[in-house]
């Protein structure tokens, strides 16, 4: 059967291991738009750029810190330092803007949040298209993860092993504190009565802001975990957000396990196209957001609002 | 009767006087050169923002007027999609009265704005773009092609790469018209040396992701994987194949096409030891390199490809020609453009009949970071390929132009 396909049985293997490591990137971006989309009813356009400000901010703390500030050395800070500076960074970057611009439209039609937050990435990759170009930098792959697995004539990177089980960690922590910890119920209860809620004595404006600035450093986490695969570049982030965006919808807005399981799969029926007829596959996904806005519109896990 | 032989004479004289002007003339009393370009996407590092400051170095140098008339550079960003280019090639020439289009990035973008300019019979001079139908079977009477194409690339790096005995190939192709043409007229320097193309994949352009079609490849276990793509996917093909472990492994990595820039986007590193062909080097002589340091000290200290000193020197010959011809008519400049000899220090050459720009080619090997001095020493050039070698005969030329 294999002869007829024209692949042989462990190149598919590794095809559908790397489908599935993409397919964890977005199940883990897709997870920080839902979660804010969710629990919010924002549409964070942003995203995008936030994913790119965490694998930026990465490069920067590698290769750029000594030179700014003018220690002779210079001064590395490390991957494995980054994966919980920069989303924190980033997480309070994005804090700041909710505060400032994005909570005075949450009154207003999902819209206006939407173009605000177009509005921002614009603007933050713009800043660093003019500050480093479209063609980017390098970033080399942490010396611990380097190297890979050779099974039977085929490279298994260990660093996408890594973030497969990592995007997979995260993600189904983010499930496990959303749905089952009471954090996550307050969190849900904000959502769909806030008034109530504030009446109890929880701060839900705060949870919100909390939750915002969590939900984009779930993106920039993303970011780091990327900057050693894809080139660290200022349009990373709009390369992907669309793709992104497609996978939730197709998902269902505001579902987190439909998010997780809808951006593996995808990425994995990616990876096929890509064996069987390459020249779709950055087709494939949007197809079947159309056949599943078509047959099911409120996604495969969604629930009508 | 009197009347008659009065208006007769009178209308003779206002043909005459009104045919003298016009050859005399600068359409609009201004000559507005449109740098139509991808300013923001995938290939603006290889053109893009460098080419609008090359382009307004070479009207600055020229003096900043011709024949008395003012010169003013216009930008526009095709972000390297054709549906955009043409769009814009027709708002450069209708809205803002551009009398020539010089970039063009990208063949599909090229073309579009190609095609837009010959039905307004306006010139386009396209630097960025690499595909030899740009001068052969898509030809047309305004449009010159400067710096390189696929064909100088095939001749230049893929016949290198055979030379040295690899001899088995697998393509990895950006699936539009640039890919496509640098993958056929690559195989068929390898298929005439005795090679063979043993497989090949084809991508969409943009493509984030590389390591499912470099996968492929080293599934297929060719001696070669030729790039058959540009920008930023190559650097991605790249990237990724080093991290598959294919780099440094019994196959080799050639991108067909490649830039100072996306060598220095990817390091040394990971690139050094590559060979890619260039149809000008910024360090190959003191020229280029007086060019280069003046070009730095106004573009962030970055060297100028070879795309973006293309865009200078055609500049320069384009307003030349204007001053020479006395006119900013097209097909007036043309003419003049094909019949002189260009040997402005950057290029040595002739534009031939189908708008080909007959010059050396330069095959360079990319440096070892310990070999290069600055960020913008990434390269040596090992071998010139002189002009004949790295053009298509005219003879078997598929233009219109040339056709007997």
């Amino acid at each position: 059967m294999f002869e007829l396909l024209g692949i042989t049985p462990q190149a598919l293997g590794a095809q559908l291991l790397i489908g599935l490591i993409n397919g964890s990137f977005y199940a883990l971006l897709s997870l920080g738009l839902a979660v804010i989309f969710g629990l919010l009813n924002v549409i964070n356009f942003t995203h995008g750029a936030q994913y790119m400000l965490g694998a930026m901010f990465t490069w920067i703390g590698l290769t750029q810190l000594g030179y700014w500030l003018d220690i002779e050395d210079g001064l590395e800070v490390g991957y494995f330092v980054m994966l919980f500076v920069a989303p924190l960074l980033v997480g309070l970057l994005s804090i700041g803007m909710e505060k400032t611009m994005l909570k005075r439209l949450y009154h207003l039609d999902h819209l206006y949040g939407l173009l605000l937050t177009f509005g921002c990435a614009l603007v933050i990759e713009g800043m660093f298209r003019h500050w480093y170009g479209v063609l980017g930098d390098s970033y080399p792959v942490p010396e611990l993860l380097d190297g890979g697995l050779r099974v039977s004539g085929l490279y298994l990177p260990y660093y996408r092993l890594w973030v497969l089980a990592v995007a997979l960690l995260m993600c189904f922590l983010t499930w496990y504190v959303i749905e089952r910890t009471k954090l996550g119920s307050l969190l849900r209860a904000g959502t769909e009565n806030p008034k109530l809620l504030q009446s109890f004595g929880v701060n839900v404006p705060l949870i919100v802001t909390l939750t915002y600035g969590a939900g984009c450093a779930l993106a920039a986490f993303a970011g780091v975990l990327a900057a050693p695969i894809y080139q660290v570049t200022a349009i990373m982030g709009s390369n992907l957000i669309i793709v992104v965006f497609a996978v939730v919808v197709i998902g269902g807005m505001g579902s987190i396990a439909g998010s997780i399981i809808t951006g593996l799969g995808l990425g994995v029926i990616e990876g096929l196209t890509k064996v069987f007829y390459p020249e779709a596959s950055s087709v494939s996904i949007f197809v079947i957001m159309v056949l599943v806005l078509l047959l099911k519109p409120a996604g495969l896990f969604g629930k009508v609002r | 009767m009197r009347k008659t032989v009065l208006a007769t004479v009178v209308g003779a004289s206002l043909i005459a006087m009104s045919g003298s002007t016009y050859a005399q003339s600068i359409t609009d009393n201004e000559v507005r050169i449109g740098v139509l370009t991808d300013l923001s996407a995938i290939y603006s590092d290889i053109e893009g923002p460098g080419a609008v400051t090359a382009a307004k170095m070479a009207v600055k140098d020229f003096g900043g007027k011709v024949l008395g008339k003012k010169i003013t550079v216009l930008s526009a960003d095709t972000q390297s999609k054709a549906d955009l280019s043409g769009s814009k090639a027709r708002e450069l020439f209708e809205k803002d009265k551009a009398d020539m289009l010089i970039g063009n990035v990208s063949t599909a973008s090229a073309l579009a704005a190609m095609e837009v300019a010959d039905q307004k019979g306006k010139i386009t001079i396209v630097t960025g773009a690499a595909s030899l139908p740009i001068t052969n079977e898509k030809c047309t009477a305004t449009n010159i092609h400067y710096v390189y194409d696929t064909y100088a690339l095939s001749r230049g790096t893929g016949k290198a790469v055979v030379d040295t005995g690899k001899k088995d190939w697998f393509f990895v192709t950006a699936d539009y018209a640039f890919g496509h043409t640098l993958e056929r007229d690559t195989s068929e320097v390898v298929v005439a040396n005795g090679g063979k193309v043993v497989g090949g994949v084809k991508h969409p352009i943009k493509t984030q992701d590389f390591s499912s079609f470099m996968a492929q490849a080293q599934a297929s276990g060719a001696q070669v994987i030729g790039l058959a793509n540009a920008g930023g996917d190559t650097i991605g093909s790249v990237k990724q194949a080093a991290e598959l472990g294919i780099m440094g492994s019994k196959q080799t990595v050639v991108p067909l096409l490649m830039f100072i820039s996306d060598v220095q986007a990817l390091g040394l590193k990971q690139t050094s030891g590559m060979s890619f062909t260039v149809g000008w080097y910024w360090d190959y002589n003191e020229a280029n390199r007086k060019f280069a340091k003046r070009f730095m000290k106004e573009f962030k200290g970055k060297a100028p490809t070879s795309v973006q000193a293309g865009v200078y020197s055609a500049t320069m010959q384009y307003l030349k020609a204007i001053e020479a011809t006395k006119t900013d008519d097209a097909a007036a400049v043309m003419k003049h453009l094909r019949s002189v000899e260009i040997d402005d220090g950057l290029f040595k050459g002739k534009i031939r009949a189908d708008g080909k720009f007959e010059h050396d080619m330069y095959l360079l090997q990319v440096k070892s970071p310990k070999e290069s001095k600055n960020k913008n020493d990434v390269a040596k050039v090992v071998k010139v390929i002189a002009a004949k070698d790295a053009t298509l005969p005219i003879s078997e030329s598929k233009c219109k132009l040339v056709q007997k």
